[in-house]
Order: C-alpha cells, then sequence, then structure tokens
C-alpha cells in the first residue's frame, strides 16, 4: 500500500490532480477522504512522474484541497461469483438490495481484454425472441450484439423485456436437465430514471426473472462519472457467467447514450479535443471495447449476447452514438415513431433494420430451409409499399395499377399483422414464417422472384390468390 | 512482428507519463519510429516524436498499470515484418504477430500484453529449390529459389532489396528453416529465406506502368460496370449496414488475383472469425484448392489497441509488397480506412497536435496517398511484372461522403463503389448504385473485354447504362404522376430496366452459384436482357401493347439466370421463349 497524500493541486468538474513522489499505474483505482468520513473512489487517468489526474466516480462536491488521497495499487476488480444471480447492484457493483456482502470467488479486472479473434467461434445458434419482426425479418443469433436504436418516447423498454422473457433457443425446450445451458440475464442501468428502473425490477419480479439475473442500477440522479464504468461491470460479470459457469447470458444496457454523454463530460473536464458533435474522439474504441465484448469461445459452453439500448437525439441515426454504435455491432433493430403512434407494438420498422449474423442462423436446420427466400421478398415487398404510399399521396389509389394496389395492401397487413403483435404474445418461428407466406400470397406467384420455385409450390396459398382474382 | 536483432547499442530510458496508448519516456536514445519496449512487461510500442530530452512513444498494447519511472528498452530498429515462406494461411493481428500462436503461448482465449512471436515459424523447415547456381550473378530482388509454400503458391525466394549481390558461391536443395543460409554470394553476403522489411518504407521497384488487365471480382456490377484494373486502386464507401463487408469478403474470396492480403481493421471480431472459419472451405474457383492458401489474414478488431490498428495497413502492404516482388498480382482489401484514420485522430489527438479537419490530423491526406501510392501496376527491380490492386472501404459517419477521410480518399482512387442505404434496405445487394459510383480504368480495360469475352461489350455496357439512366430520369416522373401516365416506350424503358437492376446486377452473396458470376455469364444475361429489349421494343412499334409486353410468362425467367449453373442452356431456352411468345402477340 503507498502513502497518503494531501497534495490536491486542482480540482475540475469530475477531475482531482494530485501531486506525487512516487510511480502511480495508469487506470489504478484511488480513494479520496474529503476529511468528514466521506469515502469516493476514481481512477488514475493520466500518470507522470510529478502529478496524477484523477476521475472520480462519485463526484468531486465535498472535496477540498486538505481531502486525502490514497492509490490501492491495482486497477479496478469486479467481485465475482455465482451467488450473484438474483442480486441487484449499484452502478459501482455494490449491493443495494439490503441482502449480505459479496464473498467473491474472484475478483476481475473490468477493463475486459479482447478476445482473440482465433478463439472465438462463430455465432450461429438461432435465438426465438418471439417477436416476429426480430425472428421473421432479423433473427438474433447466440453472441451476437444487436442493439435498440430508439428514441425518447418509445417503448423499447417493452420490447427489450418481451426479450428477456421470452428468448430461448427452440430445440433446447426439451433437454432442460442440460446442464451446461442454463439462462442468464444482466440488467446494467446507466442514468435511468427511477420510474424506468421500477418498470424492469417489476417485471422481473412478477416473471420470476430475477433469480437468474444481476442488476446493476446507476440512475438519474447517480454521479455521471459512475456510468462509465457499470457496462464494464455488467459485462466482466457476463464474462465470467458465460465462460467459466457456461451460462447463455443476455446483457440488456440502457441506455447508451448516456454512458456516451458521460465520455463526453470526462472529455471536456480533461480539456481534450473533440471530435464530431463534442464527443471525444476515442469514443469508436471505447464503445468497441464494450460491444466486443459479446460472443462466443471455442471449447467453453456459455455465450455473451447484448442488446444495448440507445435513444437517438432528434431521432437522428446519423448522431454519432448510434452512427458509430452501428459501425461496431451486428446490425441494430429500429424502433419508428409513426409506427407507434399507429399503435403498433412493438413499432419496430423492419427495414433500417439488420441483422448482420441472420444469414447463417437461419435456414434448414437451423429455422426453415425457406426462411431467407421468404425474409428477402418480404423486405422487397415492403419496400416497394412503402415507396408507392408517397405515390398515392399524390395520385391517389385509383390511378395506380392492380398489383401496385396489392403491394400497398401487402405493406398494410404487414405492419398491422407481422409486426403487430403485443408485448405479450411469443410466436414461434414457424408461427412467423407461415405468416408471412399468409401475406405474400396476396402477390401473384410471378412477383415471388426472391423465392426459390420449389418453395412457391409447397407453401403458396393458391386459394386465396383465386380469391383476390374473382373478388377483382 | 520481428524481433529486433541488429541492434547498434542504444540507451534504455525510464517512463515519464501514461497516458492511454501514450507514454512519455526520458533519457530514451531512440531513432523517430525505432520500436521500444515499454515497461516491466515489455510492451511493444514504437517511437513517434522526439522534443528535447522527452520521447513519445505510441503503444501497440493495453497500458493498464503501468506506471511512471518503469523502463523503456529501445531496440534500434523500426517497426518491421518478418517475410518469407508461412504468411499464406496465415492470421495475424495488427503487428504481425500470429494469432494462433498467440493463443497457445497465452494458454487463454484472451489476448494477453507483453507477448511477442516472430510472424513466421522460425522453426519450420521448408524444402528449398535453387533456380541457381554457383557462377550465376545475381542482384537485388532476383529470384534464386523457389519453395512450395501451399498448393496454389510457390514462395520464390529472392535477394533481399538491400542486398549488394554478385556472384553465388555455393547454393543447394534441401530442408532448411527459414533462418539458414540457402543461397552464398562471392562478397559475403549470406541469403536466406527470411527477410525483415520496415512496414512505413516502400520496397522499391523500376517503374510503375498503367495498367491493362482487369482484376475479375466474379460480381456482376463490377465486372459489368465499374471494374478495377490489376494494380487499381478502389474504395468503397457506406453507411453500417450497407453491405461494405461482404462486398469485401465476395472480392477477397472470388477476385482472379494470385495473392489475397485480408486487412480487418477495426473491425468486427466475429467477422473476422467468419473469415477465418469460411475461407479454409471454400475453393478456389481457378486453381481449385483452397482459398486460404493464396490469403494472408490481418485482423485488428475495434477493441484491439488503437496503436496497433495504425500499423495494421502498413503490415499489410508490405506484405503484399513481398509477393509482388515474386511476379504475382497481389489484391488487398483494407476493412476499414476510416478506422486507421479515426486511430491516426486519437494518437494525434493524444499528442495534443493542431488538429485540421473534424479533429483528423492535417497529415491525413499525406498518409492516406502515401498508402495508396503503394498499389499499381509495376515493373519490379528483378524484371518480372506484377501488381498490388488496393480496394479500400471506407465508414463515413452517417453516410456522409463529403467527410474527410471519402473525400481525401476520392482524390486519390480511381474506382469509386458507392454503397446506397436505400438499395440495402430494400435487400438489393450489392447494393452498389449504379448511378454515383464509377470507374476510370474502363477504357484501358476495354480491350481486355473485347479480346476476352466479346467484341460488343463496351457496346452492350454502354447500352445497360444508357438504360440505367433513363430510368432513373423517368422515375422522377413517376414519382409525380404514376407509371401510367407515362408514354408506353417509357414505360417499356422502365420494364427492362427494371430486369436490369433485378437480374443483372443484383447477386446473391449467400447463394452457391450466384456468388460467383464469370465475364462470359455476366455478358450473357445483359445479352439476354436485351434481346427482350429488342423484341419488346420491335412489338411496340408494331402497336402491340405494352401490358402485353410485361405480362409474359418467360420474362421474368431472366431473374433466376444467376443461380444456374448451366446457364448457357437455359439462357438459349429462354430467349427462344421470349422470341416466340412476343411472336405469338403480333
Amino acid at each position: 500500500m503507498k502513502k497518503e497524500y494531501e497534495t490536491i493541486t486542482e480540482i475540475s468538474g469530475p477531475l482531482v490532480f494530485a501531486e506525487v513522489d512516487e510511480p502511480v499505474g495508469y487506470d489504478e483505482i484511488v480513494e479520496i477522504d474529503t476529511g468528514d468520513g466521506d469515502v469516493r473512489r476514481g481512477q488514475v487517468l493520466e500518470s507522470t512522474s510529478d502529478y496524477v489526474a484523477i476521475q472520480v466516480f462519485e463526484g468531486t462536491q465535498g472535496i477540498d484541497r486538505n481531502s486525502s488521497v490514497r492509490f490501492l495499487d491495482e486497477t479496478m476488480k469486479m467481485k465475482l461469483t455465482e451467488d450473484l444471480l438474483g442480486r441487484v447492484l449499484s452502478g459501482s457493483g455494490d449491493p443495494i438490495d439490503g441482502g449480505p456482502e459479496i464473498e467473491p470467488d474472484e475478483r476481475r479486472n473490468i477493463v475486459g481484454k479482447a478476445i482473440n479473434p482465433y478463439s472465438r467461434e462463430y455465432p450461429e445458434e438461432f435465438i426465438q425472441t418471439g417477436v416476429s419482426g426480430i425472428d421473421g425479418m432479423n433473427t438474433l443469433v447466440r453472441g451476437q450484439k444487436l442493439p435498440i436504436f430508439s428514441a425518447s418516447g418509445l417503448p423499447h423498454n417493452d420490447l427489450a423485456l418481451q426479450i428477456a422473457r421470452q428468448a430461448n433457443v427452440p430445440e433446447e425446450e426439451e433437454g432442460e436437465d442440460d446442464e451446461g445451458s442454463e439462462f442468464a440475464v444482466i440488467f446494467g442501468a446507466m442514468g435511468i430514471t427511477q420510474e424506468e428502473a421500477n418498470e424492469f425490477m417489476d417485471d422481473f419480479e412478477r416473471t420470476g426473472a430475477l433469480e437468474r439475473s444481476v442488476v446493476f442500477t446507476n440512475l438519474a440522479d447517480d454521479p455521471a462519472v459512475e456510468r462509465t464504468i457499470t457496462p464494464r461491470l455488467a459485462l466482466t460479470t457476463a464474462e465470467y457467467l458465460a465462460f467459466d459457469k457456461g451460462y447463455h447470458v443476455l446483457v440488456i444496457l440502457t441506455d447508451m447514450t448516456n454512458y456516451c454523454e458521460a465520455l463526453r463530460e470526462i472529455g471536456a473536464a480533461r480539456e481534450e479535443v473533440p471530435g464530431r458533435r463534442g464527443y471525444p474522439g476515442y469514443m469508436y474504441t471505447d464503445l468497441a471495447q464494450l460491444y466486443e465484448r459479446a460472443g462466443r469461445i471455442k471449447g467453453r459452453d456459455g455465450s455473451v449476447t447484448q442488446i444495448p439500448i440507445l435513444t437517438m437525439p432528434g431521432d437522428d441515426d446519423t448522431h454519432p452514438i448510434p452512427d458509430l454504435t452501428g459501425y461496431i455491432t451486428e446490425g441494430q433493430i429500429m424502433m419508428n415513431r409513426d409506427l407507434n403512434s399507429q399503435g403498433i407494438e412493438p413499432p419496430i420498422n423492419v427495414l433500417p433494420s439488420l441483422s448482420r449474423l441472420m444469414d447463417d442462423g437461419i435456414g434448414e436446420g437451423l429455422t426453415r430451409g425457406d426462411h431467407a427466400d421468404v425474409k428477402d421478398q418480404m423486405f422487397a415487398a415492403y419496400a416497394e409499399g412503402e415507396d408507392l404510399r408517397d405515390l398515392v399521396n399524390i395520385v391517389g389509389r385509383e390511378a395506380l395499377s392492380e398489383l401496385d394496389n396489392k403491394y400497398l395492401d401487402f405493406a398494410d397487413r404487414f405492419e398491422s399483422e407481422f409486426v403487430e403483435q403485443g408485448y405479450n404474445t411469443d410466436r414461434s418461428i414457424n408461427e412467423t414464417i407461415e405468416l408471412g407466406w399468409d401475406l405474400l400470397s396476396m402477390l401473384p406467384p410471378a412477383e415471388l422472384n426472391r423465392i426459390d420455385e420449389e418453395f412457391i409450390e409447397e407453401h403458396y396459398r393458391g386459394d386465396e390468390q383465386e380469391a383476390e382474382v374473382t373478388a377483382d | 512482428m520481428s524481433q529486433a536483432t541488429e541492434s547498434d547499442v542504444r540507451e534504455d530510458g525510464v517512463i515519464d507519463s501514461v497516458s492511454g496508448p501514450v507514454v512519455t519516456a526520458t533519457d530514451l536514445d531512440a531513432r523517430m519510429n525505432d520500436v521500444v519496449y515499454v515497461g516491466h512487461e515489455g510492451l511493444m510500442g514504437e517511437v513517434i516524436e522526439i522534443e528535447g530530452d522527452i520521447t513519445t512513444i505510441q503503444v501497440y498494447e493495453e497500458t493498464s498499470d503501468v506506471s511512471p519511472d518503469e523502463p523503456v528498452e529501445g531496440t534500434g530498429s523500426p517497426l518491421s515484418v518478418d517475410l518469407g515462406p508461412g504468411m499464406l494461411d496465415a492470421i495475424y493481428d495488427g503487428v504481425q504477430r500470429p494469432l494462433d500462436v498467440l493463443e497457445e503461448k497465452m494458454g487463454s482465449p484472451y489476448l494477453d500484453r507483453g507477448v511477442d512471436a516472430p510472424g513466421i515459424d522460425l522453426e519450420k523447415t521448408w524444402e528449398f529449390t535453387p533456380t541457381v547456381e554457383a557462377g550465376d550473378e545475381v542482384g537485388p530482388t532476383d529470384i534464386v529459389g523457389t519453395v512450395p509454400e501451399t498448393p496454389s503458391i510457390e514462395h520464390k525466394v529472392m535477394v533481399p532489396p538491400d542486398f549488394e549481390g554478385g556472384e553465388v558461391v555455393a547454393t543447394e536443395s534441401g530442408n532448411f528453416t527459414p533462418d539458414e543460409t540457402v543461397v552464398e554470394l562471392a562478397n559475403g553476403e549470406a541469403i536466406t529465406m527470411h527477410q525483415e522489411w520496415p512496414v512505413r518504407q516502400q520496397r522499391p521497384a523500376e517503374e510503375k506502368q498503367t495498367p491493362t488487365t482487369p482484376l475479375i471480382s466474379g460480381q456482376r456490377v463490377l465486372d459489368g460496370l465499374f471494374p478495377i484494373a490489376k494494380g487499381g486502386t478502389a474504395a468503397i464507401p457506406g453507411p453500417f449496414g450497407s453491405g461494405k463487408t461482404v462486398t469485401q469478403h465476395q472480392l477477397a474470396k472470388w477476385a482472379d488475383a494470385d495473392i489475397v492480403i485480408y486487412v480487418g481493421c477495426g473491425e468486427r471480431g466475429n467477422e473476422m472469425t467468419e473469415v477465418i472459419e469460411d475461407f479454409p472451405e471454400l475453393e478456389d474457383p481457378t486453381t481449385g484448392n483452397a482459398l486460404m492458401d493464396r490469403t494472408c489474414l490481418i485482423a485488428n478488431t475495434s477493441n484491439m489497441p488503437v496503436a496497433a490498428r495504425e500499423s495494421c495497413v502498413y503490415t499489410g502492404i508490405t506484405i503484399a509488397e513481398y509477393f509482388r516482388d515474386m511476379g504475382y498480382d497481389v489484391a488487398l482489401m483494407a476493412d476499414s480506412t476510416s478506422r486507421w484514420a479515426e486511430a491516426m485522430r486519437e494518437i494525434s489527438s493524444r499528442l495534443e497536435e493542431m488538429p485540421g479537419e473534424e479533429g483528423y490530423p492535417a497529415y491525413l491526406a499525406a498518409r492516406l496517398s502515401e498508402f495508396y501510392e503503394r498499389a499499381g501496376y509495376f515493373e519490379n527491380i528483378n524484371g518480372l511484372h506484377s501488381s498490388i490492386s488496393v480496394i479500400g472501404a471506407v465508414s463515413p459517419p452517417g453516410g456522409d461522403f463529403s467527410e474527410p477521410v471519402t473525400q481525401n480518399t476520392l482524390r486519390i482512387v480511381k474506382t469509386f463503389w458507392a454503397l446506397d442505404a436505400d438499395l440495402a434496405e430494400r435487400r438489393h445487394f450489392p447494393s452498389i448504385n449504379w448511378n454515383e459510383s464509377y470507374s476510370l480504368y474502363r477504357d484501358q480495360l476495354d480491350p481486355w473485354f473485347v479480346e476476352n469475352v466479346r467484341e460488343d461489350w463496351p457496346e452492350k455496357r454502354q447500352w445497360g447504362i444508357d438504360t440505367l439512366d433513363e430510368e432513373a430520369e423517368l422515375q422522377e416522373i413517376v414519382q409525380l404522376v404514376g407509371k401510367d401516365a407515362l408514354p408506353e416506350d417509357q414505360q417499356l424503358t422502365l420494364e427492362v430496366a427494371r430486369y436490369l437492376r433485378e437480374a443483372w446486377l443484383q447477386q446473391n452473396a449467400f447463394h452457391p452459384t450466384d456468388t460467383y458470376c464469370e465475364p462470359e455469364k455476366t455478358y450473357r444475361i445483359l445479352d439476354a436482357i436485351r434481346t427482350f429489349n429488342d423484341e419488346a421494343f420491335d412489338a411496340l412499334d408494331a402497336g402491340i401493347p405494352v401490358e402485353e409486353l410485361s405480362d409474359l410468362d418467360a420474362v421474368p425467367r431472366l431473374n433466376r439466370i444467376g443461380v444456374q449453373e448451366d446457364y448457357n442452356e437455359y439462357i438459349d431456352e429462354l430467349e427462344a421463349d421470349i422470341e416466340s411468345e412476343i411472336q405469338e402477340l403480333y
């Protein structure tokens, strides 16, 4: 243990500068004693032979020149044990559920190391979320990082909860005794309101999910700087449960926008040269260090699947936060305000949504052989219908051809029947694809140019087609 | 990364400050760009600034817990790569450490710090066959022997470019390790299979010439409309989700280069894993051997240290130049150069340099053009002709092409494949926008297409371009008044253009047959659409209404040509069917 210093020279925002006369490690943990028994924790951001810059997690209020600074000779660690399941922790990893202190089996550095790409296993195990807009069109697989791009006032929390409740891998339902594949949820809240946190906690308690969850909460009125460590604590726990204990872990991080705001605050306090919109130039690297901690590892049972939620300021997906996120994650699920105001639940706009790992996670033996074709055709048909809507506004429906009208009807029914399902309906992948065929059969078979002829023969609803013709 | 061996003795320094990947040291006697080992753990770093007694170092590994007063050890040599047999089939990190060796050495799936490994296995023996004999005169980069490196590629052992050369006094065939002498020269120079070369320095060549052969990619929209030359440069900018990586993967898989260097620069870990798992199973369409046999992967995922991201493109291009010297056509894909530029920006901002546009350093444009200039069709010093084609993905923030990395790249490259989010949304893949993209190689490559595919290739292509252009104009009117308000001939043009888009430009990368389309097939699909076009317009002139012409049973089969393996037969039959169906309408 190093000696204590009372050498604070400067306090500025979340940063404290102190003179030192012995070397201090970069990233080392610091305790600052304000003199009245209040101890704040912080981390070394810059270390030189004369002074160190410390970022204080719990706020700098009340710290003065006479406060003492103690260096703990180690970097930030997370206390890890399987008993964390069922616990509620603060944004700094301390229990706040009134339960006992954590008895760790192991303490691990929260700045995770990069997984060697050579040691990764490519994710291709389909997760059924029971949500058609995801399963059918933008399939999630184990080990993927698939964020929800939302905006203020949209029901992203309901969707996240629905996924957490319903997510399962279809074949495994029979083999419950398979011990290596238990499911766990890690919930990392950053700067969300008490009310939102209650919504999550109530749902976890109601469904009994809490006992297989670990909850980290940094609320809106908790110190902003603490938000920069909350996701790292959550992900360190996730990696431990997944790769050491064999759980399939689903990590929900909300709201990443608040995390990035905290990064910007620290950057500004350090007087760094800002990048776009004042966010630090290293935000891409920083976000990547979080998101890239999803995945599977060869020879290990578990997996880490991430669903980060972020609210796009001004619904703008070119804002640096969604933009950089989209470049790192393997796709995105886009929430849409128009669909929401139409009462579509969940209001997923499938067109700009994307799952990059989908193509290897679906198909014969995984979902269904016709899944990819049906998906492609529905994307194309819905996009066509969307385009035509603009035209209808100008020339009216009557001016359009019969075929165009069919596309318009398709787009309407796609939204009101396929995407719309409510937050409590759990659709199997089979139901989702069959529903897709119901809708596609509105179009003449010759229009289904993305689907293999064999599948059209097998699944195309011939009767409905005839009914359509006679109706005209 | 090569272990620095040839060091002239230099003095070691002491760490003064640590801030992320940037470390300063005092009392270090090092040259600019020298490799140094930082701290007790010996983290690899590179000197990037010298000011007074202070040396600034960018560290290629995570610096958590490193503190002032720890030692810094100089090596006296710049960042170099190991060149020799064993690079194909390998997968490296940004400073040429083999990832499989790292996994073994670290005993963990996570990347640890302070572990070094040479870029090629120095213990392994290779079968060397000399191509020179005692008494022959050899100069720099002359080939002195061969090693069967993989079933597809014969590795050529060369005199290093910085050797003087002279008369061969001794050589023999046999099995040697990379560091054993295989050829001795009269002036005492000993040639081994192992060379080192500093990554930031271009390997010399005799001269750069104008490329005239296309790099066939098997992608219809590229070969057909926007071809790149062997030795050319191309940029693929596009917002996220528009298919940059799939396009790069397709090129890495099917481009008809001898050697493919794939640099994953700050990209997704799972994507690199996909490449590692897929490539060994894929077959090279020209040789039938595993694709991995001609591929070298450099993987710096986005969560790996940022300084190593800065160096990974240099590592890649240096390896490419080495294979170029052997006379091979090399294609290098860099995905994504924006991450590389951002790494420069991050380091620059830690150095508190005065920022240029959008926080990027003022030397961004210079670095980009330096890099792309290392591509080209060369006459090498040893007289061989070979090429390096560079295809760089660009990830513009918010899909805005006016940002500095895209703009500076476009000023250099001659092929521009603009990816389009709208096309991607409607799952039109590859989502390359045919109105915005261009290739300045078209004219110089046309003679090749005329000679090797069909004589009327340029003419047919121009027809395709004109039709698509016309469609774009007509679409604007359709948006206002609807399709049915157009005159009949324009409606028919829209119909034809639709097939150009759906049957010709669209290509399914995940379909086993459609994923690769040879130039002949690219031509025939276009020609089949042209047949429909000509027949239909003749019929229209004869007074047959457009509704009937767009309602033919055979025509939608155009969309299925892509997935046909025996396409010639299929197209012959289809063309005949279209003709006869239209004849029936008269």
